[in-house]
């Protein structure tokens, strides 16, 4: 309460009391933002449903970690703390923003259990909060203006850039604070000019500086600056309540919310239609995404909540080699759409398809499906899903490119992308030298085992990756698992027809494989394929636990069951890198570095990118047969990695990312400088096994297979 | 077995394609005691010259000289022909665009047996002519038996006929351009838009000269570009030779690139990937010419050379100029 | 618009390794995968893209048996308005002349403007085409790689001849068209959609339906026949050439000439 300068409420500016004047515009204000928000909400309401009302304490969990704890946001050191610090501010200043609006109704107005003592620290805090806010704000314009981040390009073909309603909006919060601060200072001034106990004493604080400043300033003149400064601040609030709606600042509201209902399984996709079991699909009329329309509330949301931070893109492989895809421009891409169909006033236009107008065909299937975006993402928006229903409904309307029909249709009549024979799938497994050396057995009424070796479709057919299959074997017959393959009767494991759109395809494949693996007895799977892995683990149902090769070797490492002879050269500097599907979908990081580090003399670097950082080899599956517009191959980026790090042998767990980056590192030059090898081929490289002698022969004839450069 | 062999000759600017040969030794093939006769259409002084040259290698040359026949096209000459053909007789047409334009609908009009693309010629036997085709993309052949006894319209393929050497027949050239007379067609030709110097499709190439990564350097592809030249080929690649940009998309073979069906591939500094060669159909003759003895195309390859592409390809390309008479560029 | 293609089911050629029989007459056929052959596809493509722009509906037909109705159906699947089956016993053996004939009786049964087949089919005949039009009188093209609707009577189509060249015509309606590959980009026919076309009937022409005089068609009417198939002698891995460079040269281009590599 003050004396000597009026409250804003009794102020009387053209004959309307403040009182009366500010009432209205905290109505209207509220009015127009729950209009606002209403009409944004009208196309959730007709979007597809989207259960996430489940698990509601993991739900809270994470609006916990990645809301309040801002748990993403330091992975990008400097923003990530700026923001932390101006979201602890907002959080902060809630309380005074609202007893500041308040106060210009009711002059006397005190938030309940902040009066006296609490009110005091209460007041103290927000000062501060206020002042780091606002440097944050001066700190984040100088930084847009004069640094320009790269992540914050709009390139030439997404329009022109976001730069001046970003540094309106940032002005406009500093804004906001420099009035709140003012009304303060200019009320503690006018008491202090009064010889009244003023009650301002943050020293170095935004309200005390310009408390100081004001200090001599003339009692009208303050008595104008404090109203000025209150409805300054009233208006600003409300004008940003009501603008953020209309652009990226609307996560501030919907970001809650957004966490809240966040995925929170990583590895799986969405279900054609949620609620319609795959027995029913045929009644659906239309698969994936089309219109607008067909986005789930959830994705809608999504494309609200987008705080342009450009994370996702600066982490997309496909964006870095110049493919049509940059993941933040789908999302910004679809909000203003929404926006544009979805006025404020005016009628919803609705319907009209979004591929060839908001979203062109290549920057769907350019996307690798490696996750990296939503891993980076602070709002947790999600992709996969949106990218691989948009497929769905190119599928659905025979929209696939020429490149892609081949292996689709390899995929329909033979079970595998190249066309191969059926029978021909365990080749691999029966080359007579080979069963010599280890004999596999192929499951059938006769032979039954405890464990299935999945080895999926590049491994049996592709000559190179057929010796990760064999190296593979051994070492489930070194460690004396009792396994065995499903030879003709494996068919593609259909992870990647599935992320392709081609949903119909997958569970011909997933419910063939599904009834073989049930036949042949197995209790537990094995594979060396981390796409088969996770479609096994979680696009199947109704299937045996399924383990990664890489998981069986480090708990053979750590039960002794398994031994590794010195590398041979130790000259060599070996680099991990971390296949997509094993590492940030599964988080299987650890067991394949405990691996390598349990050689001896194994000399291990980490490349900068590593663990859920890391950079996709270039995709798997179906993606090996698309023919993409990019300037550089995403695998040559990624080998160049390698060599950054001082690494001469590249080491993955995948016979995708092998064949990609065996290729790059031809392309990239690095012929004769870099070999890439394989994890298991690796370990059975180096198993210590029983009798010297007749194993190092074996190594020896075996080990021109892994010959590296073809 | 005396049926009159009949062959039709294709020619531009005057002068008669290679087909014209090989269908007199064709012709030879199916029978050898009966005379064969060439039978030209087109107008003007280059139907006039090609005649002429046909003299040695044909019995009889048929000119047809018509001025709507000024350019080829198959419709408006089934029709010439039909007037002019006698009943019963073999016709040999080359196997490629204007044959499979002419042939098949030539057969019905002459109420003729037809058999297409034929890969070698065995003989008469009764009365059926006895040949060889391939089906299935060339994964397989097949001996065929035609009933030529109410004539047959036959088309070989291009090369399959060696030309006979030192043929000098002297045949005569016989007009029957009057017995043609006007003839109309509910098909018209307009013109002929030359394919722009970038357009190679080498899915349309015979013979293609395919690089990898062994060419090493961008420069290096005039290495394989003149021994393309030479060979009438076309130049492919394999990917790393796409991705290191030294070669447009459109020249790639494999998985992710296009399929060919050539007859005979080279496969320069190609290692053999699997993506590779899948792009390869048909089973064509593969010559695999790599540094590393050890190079998995050895395995797919029908002759396999080691050695330097840089040093061999420029060494074999003037030897296929020397064999061809052209002087080096 | 009325469009009608005439389609085979072939054994795909990239989805399978052609081998001898044990008997050594034939290909092994147990494990063949079969689907439309490619040029049909592509006209079928063509057919239907012909009919959105300038109205009408595209028929697909096929003479063959049961197995041969799943190419009527995926083609329906793909947009097709009508799939039909040309099949009777009598029809068996028939030579590329005696499709023709069956393919006739049943073009006169209806009234097409438009007629494409795929220029050849895995025998690489490609002769019915040419055949169906002689029969019909309709004009014939073949190689069509490009089809412009002038209007009701008219197209003008491009052919594809040496060299990449285009050879521009202009062709009366009713024709026939023989279609080669790369002039669209089929859609994609995906598995749902195959699904979804399972249960519609496809009717069925014998001959009597179409009037075929059985002395025309079928294996005794034939008068081009198989004899056997084989395997052209396929060596182990390469031939390695050892001699000196020179000698590798002369030995290689001896071997290319006789494959037809040196024209």
């Amino acid at each position: 309460m003050v004396e000597g300068i009026q409250s804003a409420a009794q102020v009387t500016s053209w004959l309307v009391p403040g009182q009366s004047l500010f009432l209205v515009i905290h109505i209207l204000g509220v009015a127009a933002f729950a209009y606002i928000v209403a009409k944004r909400l009208v196309p959730l309401v007709r979007a597809e449903r989207d259960p996430r009302f489940d698990q509601p304490l993991a739900r809270v969990g994470k609006v916990l970690k990645f809301w309040l704890g801002q748990w993403k946001h330091p992975r990008y050191r400097v923003a990530g703390i700026a923001h932390i610090l101006i979201f602890a501010g907002f959080m902060l200043l809630a309380m005074r923003a609202f007893t500041v609006l308040i106060v210009g109704v009711h002059q006397n107005f005190v938030m309940p259990g902040l009066s006296g003592t609490a009110g005091h620290v209460y007041e103290t805090v927000t000062d501060y909060a206020a002042t780091v806010v606002f440097l944050c704000m001066v700190f984040a314009i100088v930084r847009r203006l004069v640094f320009k981040p790269a992540r914050y390009v709009v390139p030439a073909r997404y329009g022109k850039a976001h730069t001046a309603d970003a540094v309106f909006l940032l002005a406009l919060i500093a804004i906001l604070m420099l009035a709140d601060s003012l009304f303060e200072a200019a009320r503690a001034a006018g008491q202090a000019q009064q010889g009244l106990p003023v009650e301002l004493t943050t020293v170095l604080s935004l309200p005390w500086i310009l408390k100081t400043a004001l200090a001599a300033t003339p009692l009208p003149m303050l008595g104008r600056l404090y109203f000025s400064a209150y409805l300054l601040h009233e208006v600003t609030f409300y004008f940003l309540l009501c603008y953020r709606p209309f652009g990226i600042q609307f996560h501030v509201e919907t970001s809650l919310f957004n966490v809240y209902f966040a995925k929170l399984d990583k590895g799986t996709l969405k279900p054609v239609r949620w609620g319609v079991s795959d027995e029913h699909l045929d009644q659906v009329k239309s698969f994936g995404v089309k219109t607008f329309e067909d986005f789930t509330w959830k994705h809608m949301l999504d494309f609200y909540s987008c705080a342009d931070c450009g994370r996702c893109s600066d982490n997309c492989p496909a964006n870095a080699v110049g493919r049509p895809l940059s993941p933040r421009f789908i999302t910004i891409k679809a909000r203003d759409y929404a926006f544009q169909h979805y006025p404020m006033l005016g009628s919803a236009g609705n319907g009209k398809p979004l591929i060839g107008t908001v979203f062109s065909e290549d920057e769907i299937w350019s996307c690798t499906t490696c996750g990296a975006c939503e891993e980076e993402c602070p709002l947790l928006i999600e992709y996969i899903d949106k990218i691989v229903d948009l497929r769905r409904g190119m599928v659905d309307d025979g929209n696939v490119p020429q490149s892609l029909q081949k292996p689709l249709k390899a995929l329909e009549s033979r079970g595998n992308p190249y066309g191969k024979m059926e029978k021909k799938k365990a080749d691999w497994a029966n080359a007579k030298d080979f069963q010599q050396v280890c004999r596999v057995k192929t499951l059938n009424q006769e032979n039954g085992a405890d464990t299935l070796y999945f080895v999926d479709s590049i491994t049996s057919y592709d000559d190179r990756m057929q010796s990760i299959g064999r190296a593979t074997a051994k070492i489930l017959d070194h460690i004396g698992e009792n396994f065995g393959i499903l030879g003709a009767a494996e068919k593609d494991s259909g992870h990647e027809v599935r992320r392709f759109g081609e949903e119909t395809l997958f569970m011909a494949l997933r419910d063939h494989n599904a009834e073989a693996i049930k036949a042949s007895g197995v209790k537990r799977i094995v594979t060396a394929d981390p796409h088969a892995y996770n479609a096994l683990k979680h696009d199947y149902k109704d299937v045996p636990p399924v383990e990664h090769i890489s998981q069986v070797i480090a708990s053979g490492v750590k039960s002794g069951k398994i031994r590794f002879n010195p590398v041979e050269n130790a000259k060599d500097v070996y680099t991990y890198h971390d296949p997509c599907y094993l590492g940030r979908h599964n988080q299987i990081y650890d067991d394949p570095r405990n691996v390598l580090d349990a050689i001896p003399g194994l000399k291990r670097v980490e490349m900068s990118r590593s663990r859920d950082r890391s950079f996709c080899c270039g995709g798997g599956g179906l993606m090996l047969f698309y023919e993409p517009k990019e300037e550089e191959r995403i695998g040559v980026k990624r080998v160049r990695m390698a060599a950054e790090a001082g690494a001469n042998v590249i080491v993955t767990a995948c016979p995708f990312c092998m064949v990609n980056i065996e290729d790059a590192i031809k392309v990239a030059g690095l012929e004769g400088k870099m070999t890439a090898i394989d994890l298991a081929e690796l370990a059975d490289q180096q198993m210590a096994r029983e009798s010297p002698a007749s194993e190092a022969a074996e190594a020896v004839e075996l080990r021109p297979e892994y010959v590296t450069g073809r | 077995m005396m049926a009159r062999i009949f062959a039709y000759i294709v020619h531009r600017a005057g002068v008669a394609e290679d087909t014209a040969a090989e269908l007199a030794a064709a012709a030879i093939k199916v029978d050898a005691a009966a005379p064969a006769t060439a039978i030209v259409c087109g107008w003007g002084a280059e139907l006039d010259a090609v005649c002429e040259s046909l003299r040695a290698s044909y019995a009889e040359v048929w000119k047809i000289a018509n001025e709507a026949l000024a350019y080829p096209n198959a419709e408006l000459i089934r029709k010439a022909l039909v007037k002019v053909l006698p009943p019963g007789c073999i016709v040999l047409v080359p196997h490629e665009h204007f044959g499979i334009d002419l042939a098949p609908g030539l057969s019905i009009k002459t109420n003729a047996a037809f058999v297409s693309d034929v890969l070698a010629i065995e003989g008469i036997e009764g009365a059926d002519l006895k040949v060889v085709r391939q089906e299935f993309g060339g994964q397989a052949n097949a001996h065929v038996r035609c009933d030529i006894s109410s004539g047959a319209v036959i088309t070989v393929r291009p090369g399959a006929c060696k030309p006979l050497e030192g043929a000098s027949l002297g045949g005569a050239v016989v007009d029957k351009s009057a017995d043609v007379g006007t003839v109309n067609a509910g098909r018209r030709y307009l013109q002929t838009l030359v394919a722009e110097a970038g357009d190679v499709d080498i899915t349309k190439h015979a013979v293609l000269v395919s690089v990898g990564r062994g060419i090493q350097e961008k420069e290096n592809i005039a290495i394989a570009q003149d021994l393309a030249d030479a060979l009438g080929a076309a130049v492919s690649c394999s990917r790393p030779v796409v991705d290191a940009k030294w070669l447009e998309k459109s020249r790639q073979v494999g998985s992710s690139g296009k399929t060919v069906k050539p007859k005979v591939y080279l496969a320069c500094g190609i290692s053999g990937a699997f993506q590779h060669l899948a792009g390869i159909k048909g089973n064509p003759f593969i010559i695999a010419i790599n540094k590393n003895p050890k190079a998995p195309i050895f395995q797919v390859a029908d002759v396999g050379i080691v050695d330097d592409i840089l040093e061999f390809l420029p060494e074999l390309t003037n030897k296929v100029r020397e064999m061809r008479g052209v002087s080096a560029k | 618009m009325e469009i009608l293609v005439c389609a085979r089911r072939v054994p795909d050629t990239s989805e399978n390794e052609i081998a001898l029989n044990s008997a050594g007459n034939d290909i092994e056929r147990d494990e063949l995968v079969y689907s439309i052959n490619e040029p049909d596809n592509y006209a079928v493509e063509e057919a239907l893209q012909i009919a959105a722009r300038a109205g009408g509906n595209v028929t697909v037909v096929t003479v063959g048996g049961e197995d041969d109705e799943e190419i009527l159906r995926r083609e329906m699947a793909m947009g097709a308005n009508h799939g039909v089956l040309i099949t009777d016993g009598a029809f068996a053996g028939s030579d590329g002349r005696g499709i023709a004939t069956i393919l006739k009786a049943f073009v006169q049964k209806g009234n097409y403007d438009l007629i494409l087949t795929g220029v050849q089919a895995e025998d690489g005949a490609a002769q019915v085409g040419g055949m169906l039009a002689a029969m019909l009188d309709y004009p014939f093209a073949s190689l069509v790689n490009a089809i412009e609707v002038l209007d009701g009577k008219k197209l003008k189509i491009s052919r594809e001849i040496e060299g990449g060249n285009k050879e521009m015509n202009e062709i009366d309606l009713p024709c026939v068209l023989s279609i080669q590959t790369g002039i669209n980009e089929p859609r994609y026919v995906g598995m749902r959609g195959i699904r979804a076309v399972a249960s519609v009937p496809i009717p069925t022409y014998g001959a009597v339906e179409l009037g075929v005089a059985a002395g025309t068609v079928g294996e005794a009417a034939a008068k081009v026949k198989r004899v056997d198939y084989f395997v052209p002698t396929l060596g182990r891995g390469a031939e390695m050439l050892e001699g000196d460079r020179e000698e590798n040269i002369e030995k290689l281009l001896q071997l290319v000439a006789a494959k037809g590599g040196l024209k």
